[in-house]
């Protein structure tokens, strides 16, 4: 397969630098609540690492954090290896970083094609060049095999919520992200259009994008990430590789904080030491 | 929506699908090109029952009213009778042309009726005694004015977060106000004469007969040819297209109706003197559609409003500045109400202080509605206006022919108006429950 917008080959991320996103330290309150407190996270290119926690663990202000939506209150985002500030959404898409919502933000009146360019629209002669947006639109699906849709010019109102995850997803892809953050890909979703969006997360991966998905599944989160970090109360209590954790582990980490039930939230366990202060 | 899925997703949850896969599911659920004309039917066919019925049901509507007037009143399809009725209509499509850049939000105007009235009058006290400016000043000037008004309610709307629907109705009542004080000041007995003739030719004056036919072949040249050349192109490319049969219809169509109206309008429908020819308030309003459907369908400002009008969250995320846009709709509003505002006078011959703006933006509102806008934002079509605007005026003038007055005439666009809603919110469930 053909990776359209930059040629990047495959599966070969920069293994040997620098994670591509790497957060240190990062904090965020809102007034007397801690949401965040002192979060250290590598997330590695081609690799899809899997975001979970219970309600209010800080999911949601974390990603929030990385996409721009707020500055943390302390702490520092990496990218590239280099200190970034993101201080706006516009910033974090010039970075390449691509937040897919769980409301996907698509527009049901306008087709597949008007809703991947929507704001970057290709003109010629100052009108819209709707196909030079069609080809790219249709080679952009065809590349990450979302092969379900009759026709790019459906309306994404007539669309289920598999195919318009894909959509929403394609948009990312097709604006050069590096970075792909999914919040709840699959609620909501049956069982084969599961199946279908997890296949999509992998690609992703494949073409050596960093993905971060937030999920309560943890059926999915198995089937799909490479690394998992758990999130308890506002605290990155354990992250790693998702061989070494099996259902009960994750769920005791996602429950207490920790593993094995001892049930010490902040004995610091798998926090990763000797990093950003 | 199941037939649509993945056909064989082999292990449902937690399987991973290996890569040579891939290859495989393409070729076998290669996407379902519309390329023949059984399949262009059946696609079409698809998009009716989930309520993306389009034009159709205004057509079929005013082809029931036409039979009906037909049948009560032999006059009713003359030559004479249609040229009206086109005339008439004028007004009503363009002020329900100016609802529409704002119904597309989810907005609405209620001021349009007044508003256009004043624009009108202030170009007939400046073409007006005891110092005539020229014409070419004049209405570019009331334009201008109508485009302002415009630009103050999509100010307060935007900025202070007030909704439309109160903010144009204060501009309702307000308006009535300046339009009175304007023909008071500057008329006499409650009215302001228009004298220039050149004004007047607006709705009275007709292309002569060669230029009716001249004018039309260009148009269907030009459009015909567009049409057959993108068609082509994207057949071509291999896009979502139209099968050759279609374009050929379609371009068939555009000839048939170009040639159906000049054959109407270059029959004689004067009685002592020769009348005959396109009348420029025709040509004004298709030309007028046509320049803001290209707006609306091939800029991106046209795109924005349908973004917004759908979800403004998600065209506010996508980068699309939500201020200006609407601005600028707000702003074309009055502009193209002030255009109405010209037809409107130039059809009286006069603009009165009694000019009734309430109704002129209800038959304005439900010009758009009744040809397939919705109140709900995200959808709405120039064209739509033009079909409504048809319809009222068909009411209207059947109406006045079978001599039934205006209180027939408000009962009955009423019922139309219900059953336009009422087709909306049918295609509307049948598109959610797809």
């Amino acid at each position: 397969m053909t990776v359209v917008a930059e040629g990047r080959p495959g599966g070969a991320p920069a293994a040997e630098g620098a994670p591509l996103l790497q957060l240190r330290g990062i904090s965020k309150s809102f007034g007397a609540v801690q949401a965040l407190v002192h979060v250290d996270l590598d997330v590695p290119a081609g690799q899809v690492t899997a975001l979970v926690g219970d309600n209010g663990a800080g999911k949601s202000t974390l990603i929030k954090t990385i996409s721009g939506i707020w500055a943390p209150t302390s702490g520092e985002i990496r990218w590239c290896g280099e200190p970034v500030s993101i201080r706006s959404p516009r910033e974090a898409d010039d970075l390449g970083i691509a937040t897919v919502y769980q409301d996907l933000a698509l527009c049901d009146n306008l087709d597949i094609v008007q809703n991947m360019y929507l704001g970057h629209e290709i003109l010629s002669k100052r009108l819209l060049d709707e196909n030079r947006m069609e080809l790219t639109a249709k080679q952009t699906l065809a590349d990450l095999s979302v092969t379900t849709v009759q026709s790019v010019r459906q309306p994404v109102g007539s669309l289920s919520g598999g195919q318009r995850q894909s959509v929403a997803v394609a948009r990312a892809v097709m604006r050069d992200a590096k970075l792909v953050i999914m919040d709840e890909p699959t609620a909501a979703l049956g069982v084969s259009q599961t199946a279908q969006v997890l296949d999509l997360i992998k690609r992703l991966a494949e073409r050596g994008i960093a993905v971060i998905v937030i999920s309560h599944n943890l059926s999915d989160v198995f089937a799909v990430a490479d690394r998992l970090a758990v999130l308890y109360l506002g605290r990155l209590v354990d992250s790693g590789p998702i061989t070494d954790y099996d259902t009960q582990r994750a769920v005791e980490l996602i429950t207490t904080g920790a593993a094995n039930g001892n049930g010490a939230p902040t004995n610091g366990r798998g926090h990763h030491p000797g990093t950003g202060e | 929506m199941a037939s649509v899925d993945t056909p064989t997703p082999s292990e449902p949850v937690t399987g991973a699908v290996a890569d040579g896969e891939v290859p495989l599911e393409v070729a076998a659920s290669a996407p379902v090109l519309a390329t023949t004309l059984g399949g262009y039917l059946r696609a079409w066919l698809k998009r009716m029952r989930s309520g993306e019925s389009g034009v159709l049901p205004v057509v079929g509507g005013l082809i029931i009213l036409t039979v009906i007037f037909q049948t009560q009143s032999s006059v009713f399809l003359s030559a004479g009778n249609i040229t009206n009725l086109l005339i008439q209509g004028s007004t009503f499509v363009v002020l329900g042309m100016a609802e529409v850049w704002l119904l597309v939000l989810g907005e609405i105007d209620l001021s349009v009726g007044y508003v256009s009235a004043i624009g009108a009058a202030i170009t007939a006290i400046m073409i007006g005694p005891p110092h005539p400016l020229p014409l070419w000043f004049a209405m570019p000037v009331g334009v201008v004015v109508t485009g302002a008004v415009g630009a103050l309610w999509g100010t307060l709307v935007i900025r202070l977060r007030l909704p439309s629907f109160v903010v144009t109705l204060a501009g309702l009542l307000g308006g009535e106000g300046v339009l009175i004080w304007l023909v008071n000041g500057n008329g006499t007995g409650g009215t302001i004469r228009i004298e220039n003739n050149v004004f007047l030719d607006l709705t009275s004056g007709n292309l002569s007969l060669a230029a009716g036919w001249i004018v039309t072949i260009a148009a269907v040249v030009v459009f015909g040819g567009l049409i057959f050349l993108r068609d082509r192109s994207r057949r071509r490319s291999g896009l979502v297209a139209a099968p050759l049969v279609v374009t050929l219809a379609k371009i068939v169509g555009l000839a048939a109706a170009g040639v159906a109206l000049v054959l109407v309008c270059n029959t004689n429908r004067g009685e002592l003197v020769t009348l005959q020819g396109i009348p420029y308030a025709v040509v004004i309003v298709i030309a007028l559609v046509v320049l803001t459907s290209f707006m609306l369908d091939r800029t991106r400002f046209g795109r924005y409003l349908y973004a917004i009008g759908a979800n403004a969250e998600a065209a506010r995320r996508s980068g699309v500045s939500l201020g200006w846009n609407r601005l600028w709709a707000f702003v074309l509003t009055g502009v193209t109400a002030g255009i109405g505002g010209m037809l409107y006078a130039a059809r009286l011959g006069s603009v009165s202080n009694n000019v009734d703006g309430g109704t002129l933006v209800l038959y304005a509102v439900a010009a758009a509605v009744i040809g397939g806008a919705s109140l709900f934002g995200g959808r709405g079509k120039m064209v739509h206006a033009l079909l409504g605007g048809i319809v009222i005026a068909t009411i209207y003038n059947g109406m006045g022919l079978i001599g039934l007055a205006a209180d027939y005439q408000y009962m009955i666009t009423a019922l139309v108006l219900l059953a336009a809603v009422t087709v909306d919110a049918l295609a509307r469930r049948g598109r959610t429950t797809s």
